[in-house]
């Protein structure tokens, strides 16, 4: 059958949008990427989000969001996985597609989180954790992350500042994305100054969750408009993969195996090795989980990925580009929406637009968002025709 | 508050009930009924010691509504000496400071205030240090 390719992105910057709801951020970032893709006609719309039915009250986000972007009834609904809820939306899409079920699909990814006072954001967000033997003593997600930078360091003989190297080069990268909250630089002084958020990790390490909308149109390689502006982006890999929501559940809590097996099934689907692709879009709502993420996917050694960013190795013009338009740590932490927000930040840069931030002659990404602590792990490999 | 909820968990909560797979021997916490180990049925109920040793743990700044009032506070995941492990909140530190293996063992405390107003405080396990009878 033919490829499926993204044919339309959109985004709207990451923030806090008090003036507009849910419905207004999904349908701007529906409409950008339906216009971007020359107006093609979706069948089906799937939607990535985690919390509206506890902050906005609001579920059946489908019926909602076909009908405030005039979709005509289409099919629709939403796919939950916490953090990766995003990127499973954009799996369904795939695999609607690639049965046969629809031609064109839109796949949006939405959060409103600003709404509540930050105690109770961060009620709402335990949900995505073990609840009766994790939120219940009093963890919350940044405790997760926390509880698991700690031992890292421990086991590596790290002091507390090895991880620094992320938060950097993410500043770096967020600086010039016009959708990302945080603008400035990182420097080591500035990282070693900043507050605690769950000790050893601090106000750098961990992601500001934020509101944010992201939209992709995907579509037969066969039925793109033959004036299509944009150069073709295959979407050649797609993979999921499980683990125990909580560390408690695991053997080896720092091997991330959900992160791997995803990663590796989505470059084997595609024909390539993960450590061959031009950027790698992974997820950082914690420097800590960049690490073993890259550890775990064989492209950093155990206890050396936090080296490794220190010497520039995942910089734009480093040997491996990763969060190359700020990740979570500078774009923001737009939770269910990310997932939407890492591939449109890969196709743009496989389109040739990333600006200040392109990577040299980009022709393949690799993307991954993680639900929880690699709970549930998804991944996507892109490819430049 | 969802008050079968926390009455159906009471035995884990104050009494670290857990299971024993029949099959392996394996040790369970909490119960799932599927031995996470063998895959086999696993229904028989097993009370830990409470005994067991810091595997790692974090500060807790930014507390969640409900935690508050006890902020700062340190969450741990223990590793009870039968195998499993769980997360709980570390208490009566006063100056000593965590460390990854100190031995630890599990007392009963409040969890969580009555956000919701509705009377009912959670109460479960939290982890202490081990008395040493030298001090």
């Amino acid at each position: 059958m033919s490829d499926i390719v993204i044919a339309g992105i959109g985004q709207i910057p990451v923030g806090e949008h008090y003036t507009i709801g849910l419905r207004e951020m999904g349908v701007r970032a529906l409409v950008q990427a339906l216009h971007d893709s020359g107006d093609l006609k979706p069948d089906a719309l799937y939607i990535g989000n985690l919390l509206s039915s506890m902050i906005s009250h609001q579920s059946n986000l489908g019926a909602l969001f076909t009908d405030y972007a005039r979709l005509g009834g289409i099919e629709s609904y939403t796919a939950e996985a916490a953090g990766a809820s995003g990127a499973a939306a954009l799996r369904l899409g795939v695999l609607a597609i690639r049965s046969g079920q629809a031609n064109t699909v839109a796949v949006l990814g939405v959060e409103k989180w600003s709404d509540l006072v930050r105690s109770e954001a961060e009620a709402a967000i335990m949900q995505e954790m073990d609840y009766d033997y994790e939120s219940i003593p009093g963890l919350t997600s940044t405790g997760q992350a926390g509880l698991i930078m700690q031992r890292y360091l421990n086991d590596y003989d790290l002091p507390p500042d090895a991880l620094n190297g992320f938060a950097m080069l993410a500043h770096a990268n967020g600086a010039h994305n016009p959708c990302s909250i945080f603008k400035n630089q990182v420097s080591p002084e500035s990282y070693a100054r900043s507050g605690m958020l769950c000790d050893p990790l601090n106000m750098y390490d961990g992601a500001t969750y934020a509101d944010g909308a992201a939209a992709l149109v995907l579509t037969r390689r066969d039925l793109l408009p033959k004036n299509f502006p944009h150069p073709v982006i295959r979407v050649s890999g797609s993979a999921a993969s499980s683990d125990s929501l909580s560390w408690h559940d695991r053997h080896e809590p720092m091997a991330f195996n959900a992160a791997a097996r995803a990663v590796s099934s989505a470059a084997e689907h595609a024909g390539i090795l993960p450590g061959q692709v031009s950027l790698f879009e992974l997820d950082d709502p914690f420097s800590i989980y960049a690490a073993l993420t890259l550890e775990a996917c064989g492209l950093a050694d155990r206890g050396k990925a936090w080296q490794m960013a220190r010497d520039g190795e995942f910089a734009i013009h480093g040997r491996l580009p990763i969060l190359t338009m700020g990740g979570c740590l500078a774009r923001g932490n737009p939770i269910g929406a990310k997932g939407i927000y890492q591939v449109a930040e890969a196709v743009t840069q496989l389109r040739g637009a990333a600006g200040a931030n392109q990577v040299t002659n980009a022709r393949s990404a690799l993307t991954l968002s993680l639900g929880g602590p690699a709970s549930t792990a998804i991944a996507h490999v892109l490819e430049r025709e | 508050m969802e008050n079968p909820r926390y009455w159906r968990l009471k035995k884990q909560r104050y009494g670290l009930v857990g299971e024993v797979c029949p099959h392996c021997e394996s040790k369970i916490f909490p119960p799932r009924d599927v031995c996470p180990e063998c895959g086999s049925e696993a229904r028989t109920e097993f009370t830990f010691s409470g005994k067991g040793k810091v595997y790692s743990y974090t500060v807790m700044r930014d507390a969640p509504a409900g935690y508050e009032q006890n902020a700062p506070y340190t969450v741990a995941i223990v590793a009870l000496d039968e195998g499993p492990m769980v997360t709980a909140q570390l208490t009566d530190l006063g100056e000593e400071k965590v460390q990854i293996g100190m031995p630890v063992e599990m007392v009963t405390r409040k969890l969580r205030e009555d956000v919701e107003k509705k009377g009912i405080l959670v109460y479960g396990y939290k982890f202490r240090p081990v008395m040493r009878a030298s001090n």
